[in-house]
């Protein structure tokens, strides 16, 4: 009797004292955490996406049949159409104008560190609070917009800016970019302030013009940072749905349904649980290819070094 | 910590508040079990589940109602609030495991989402049927399935035609017209004069759904048949869809990004004269002094009727379900016995102020129904009401086809020009096949 615990001693203390043990049991808590708070909760969705479960009530396996409905159902592809188109169009503007802002910021300027903090504001404020504000601005009957063009004897009667398709989707764009810009911009004068300023000051004494310094020292130098601000700026905006949800709730007549708030809409109010998960499966594809992109397009160093 | 000692300090308190005063419950209790049919089990407790409040008054009557069962009866009764779109996640999943709350206050098709997880309340409901006038037949629907009560009737919230009285008259109607092709000339008469009608086509959950299915049903429309065999591909909804065109046309621009809350504003800001909307709308009128005028012209009246010839209309419906989890279901019936007794009922629906219309018809006679002509249409709204999925059954189905906007939508893509009537039409019958699969 007495060696046995002499040896699990031994071996616990073994284990402990390993390299490998011991940072496997460094790890075991964050694993524990990813395994049940990001895989379970992932593997249950795709898993819910091939099942016909309703709320509360266990499904059955149905195989692709939810996909097969959604290949056939136009608001899912309107919902795709308006995600891609969402996601693009708003992506290139916070990226287009939040580099901008950051070029501004990173110059010299009177009271810079209030600007920077002002910057920041949208991307402080809560979404759905910013989203209400919108909802009054883009308000068919009482916007600020309207009724200041009004007043300036611009146009004669309210803009419709969530009621026809084109201006809604443009709308809600404008709202997102307005959201976004800070992020990118922060995070782009974060990246911009790692770049010496030696390297440009050499490019300058040979003669290279501000827009060659741009694209040949400064925007190969931020790459690396543009890529993870993109990626996420990107994955934000696909998933966006408190927005959506507040100003429209995917109207007019789903023109601003994201997949995001469609999935929403069939699993919890409508109680079609495999359905909604179906359509929140079918964003992967989308997310996966972005982040692929990101990282293999715009993170490959040879681009970044000019040589090698 | 200190919150923890708090709580087991008060708790503590209440213990010894009623370990002070046992006989007077005792003697109450049997007092009013001589009144009641059901008897609560010894030493029972329950909890409701119940959608948010809209109306103070409402929910202070019922709380009052409520104590009052405490206090006969020593059951106590918590009540638990969820806002009105989370009660149907958390009821169906109460539902389907077996724990949580043991009743709950619900809307529109929900027990027959689970209808086998719940208490059969025949016995309560025909008794409480007989005693005050008969359940309204729409009401009805939403509580029973083959012949026996899965849920308890409770009210529906009236929607009716809120219009400006001077504008009316200014546009040529003396009396507000009660058929559809009189409203349509009325609306147009208001858009000529400047001050347009206006209802929702946009995802507004209950003015949305309200008038998209008052439009389908005054044409005769149907989203399925008495089998639940999708039957929207008719004449009579094409009708509809013509006749929402011509509306649509008289209103004011924006109609089609409407929320539930668009029209209200419109119409408290004086740019819309006429709007369907609960008597909610009046009241924020009154309170607000800057409204005080406008709220002085506001009249109110039904929705016109159709070709079909009488008044049928959505509402929103509210039914009270049992569990089968519950461990006191003749504590739970008992309370409910004792909400529906007339005293206790007639207190509540005053508390309401015309905004719960009841689901007996003794009820309607109660006085705050003429107490203001302004409450007098919501008074017909049980009496019009007809159950969602009409003509088929309610379950999941039904319950799916609102959830995801396909009447709105149907209504909307035509109405915007969008699609087609005939493919606006052919894609609602999609979609509304694919809940009814």
């Amino acid at each position: 009797m007495p060696p046995v615990p002499e040896k699990r001693a031994s071996f616990w203390r073994r284990f402990t004292e390993s390299r490998n043990g011991l940072g496997f049991l460094f790890m075991l808590p964050a694993a524990v955490f990813l395994l049940c708070f990001l895989t379970y909760p992932l593997g249950l969705g795709v898993w819910l996406g091939f099942t016909d479960a309703r709320i509360g009530r266990e499904g059955v396996w149905i195989g692709l049949e939810n996909y097969i409905w959604l290949m056939d159902d136009p608001v899912f592809w309107l919902s795709v159409f308006n995600t891609l188109f969402y996601t693009t169009i708003a992506s290139v503007l916070k990226f287009g104008l939040g580099l901008w802002l950051a070029l501004l910021l990173n110059r010299h300027l009177p009271f810079k560190n209030l600007f920077r903090a002002i910057i920041l504001l949208p991307w402080v404020v809560p979404t759905v609070l910013s989203a209400l504000a919108f909802w009054w601005i883009f308000d068919s009957q009482f916007s600020i917009i309207s009724w200041v063009l009004i007043k300036w004897g611009i146009i004669s009667q309210p803009i419709n800016f969530l009621g026809d398709p084109w201006t809604a989707r443009w709308s809600v764009i404008a709202a997102n970019v307005w959201r976004g810009i800070p992020f990118v911009a922060i995070s782009l004068l974060a990246g911009l302030q790692t770049i010496p300023q030696s390297l440009n000051e050499a490019a300058a004494i040979d003669g290279a013009t501000p827009w060659q310094r741009f694209t040949k020292v400064t925007l190969p130098l931020l790459t690396p940072i543009i890529a993870v601000v993109m990626t996420f700026s990107v994955l934000f905006t696909f998933t966006d749905f408190q927005l959506i949800y507040v100003l429209t709730r995917g109207g007019p007549v789903n023109a601003t349904h994201l997949m995001a708030t469609l999935s929403f809409q069939r699993a919890i109010p409508g109680g079609q649980l495999g359905e909604g998960a179906a359509i929140a499966v079918a964003m992967i594809p989308f997310l996966l290819a972005a982040i692929l992109f990101s990282f293999f397009g715009l993170q490959r160093r040879k681009w970044q070094q000019g040589a090698d | 910590m200190s919150i923890d000692r708090r709580k087991l300090l008060k708790t503590g308190a209440a213990i010894a508040a009623v370990s002070v005063l046992p006989t007077p419950f005792v003697r109450r209790a049997s007092a009013q079990a001589a009144g009641m049919t059901f008897t609560p089990e010894e030493g029972a407790s329950l909890r409701l589940l119940r959608w948010v409040p809209f109306v103070a008054g409402e929910e202070a009557a019922w709380n009052a109602n409520t104590q009052a069962f405490t206090e006969a009866t020593g059951v106590q009764v918590r009540i638990d609030q969820e806002s009105w779109e989370d009660v149907r996640p958390k009821a169906a999943v109460a539902a389907n495991v077996g724990s949580g709350p043991d009743m709950v206050m619900s809307w529109f098709d929900d027990p027959f989402q689970y209808p086998d997880k719940l208490v059969d309340v025949t016995d309560l409901c025909t008794m409480l049927g007989e005693k005050n006038g008969g359940w309204y037949d729409g009401l009805r629907g939403y509580g029973e399935q083959d012949g026996k009560f899965i849920s308890t009737p409770l009210c529906a919230i009236g929607n009716a035609i809120c219009y400006r009285d001077s504008h009316v008259k200014a546009a040529g109607f003396d009396t507000f017209p009660t058929t559809t092709d009189e409203f349509l000339k009325l609306c147009q008469a208001l858009k000529e004069k400047g001050t347009p009608a206006g209802f929702p086509f946009g995802k507004a959950v209950g003015d949305g759904n309200n008038f998209a299915h008052w439009l389908l049903w005054s044409h005769g429309g149907q989203t399925v048949n008495e089998a639940g065999e999708v039957a929207i591909n008719t004449p009579e909804t094409a009708a509809a869809i013509e006749y929402a065109k011509q509306l649509y046309a008289s209103f004011i621009p924006g109609t089609e990004s409407w929320l539930d809350i668009n029209n209200n504003r419109a119409f408290l800001a004086g740019d819309v004269s006429l709007t369907a909307n609960g008597v909610s709308l009046y009241y924020s009128a009154m309170k607000d002094d800057a409204t005080k005028e406008l709220a002085a012209d506001i009249r109110t009246a039904i929705l016109p009727i159709g070709p079909i010839g009488q008044s049928v209309e959505l509402h929103q419906a509210s039914t009270i379900s049992i569990f089968q989890h519950c461990k006191f279901p003749n504590a739970a019936k008992a309370y409910l016995e004792w909400m529906y007794q007339a005293d206790h009922m007639n207190a509540w629906i005053e508390g309401a102020s015309a905004y719960c219309c009841p689901a007996l018809k003794d009820f309607s006679k109660n006085p705050v129904w003429t107490s203001n002509p302004i409450h007098e249409p919501y008074s017909k709204a049980s009496g019009s009401l007809r159950p969602n999925g009409y003509a088929g059954p309610l379950g999941p189905a039904s319950a799916g086809t609102m959830a995801d906007y396909v009447l709105v939508d149907m209504f909307a893509e035509a109405v915007t020009g969008q699609r087609s009537t005939e493919d606006a039409i052919r894609n609602a019958e999609r979609r509304i096949g694919r809940y009814y699969r």
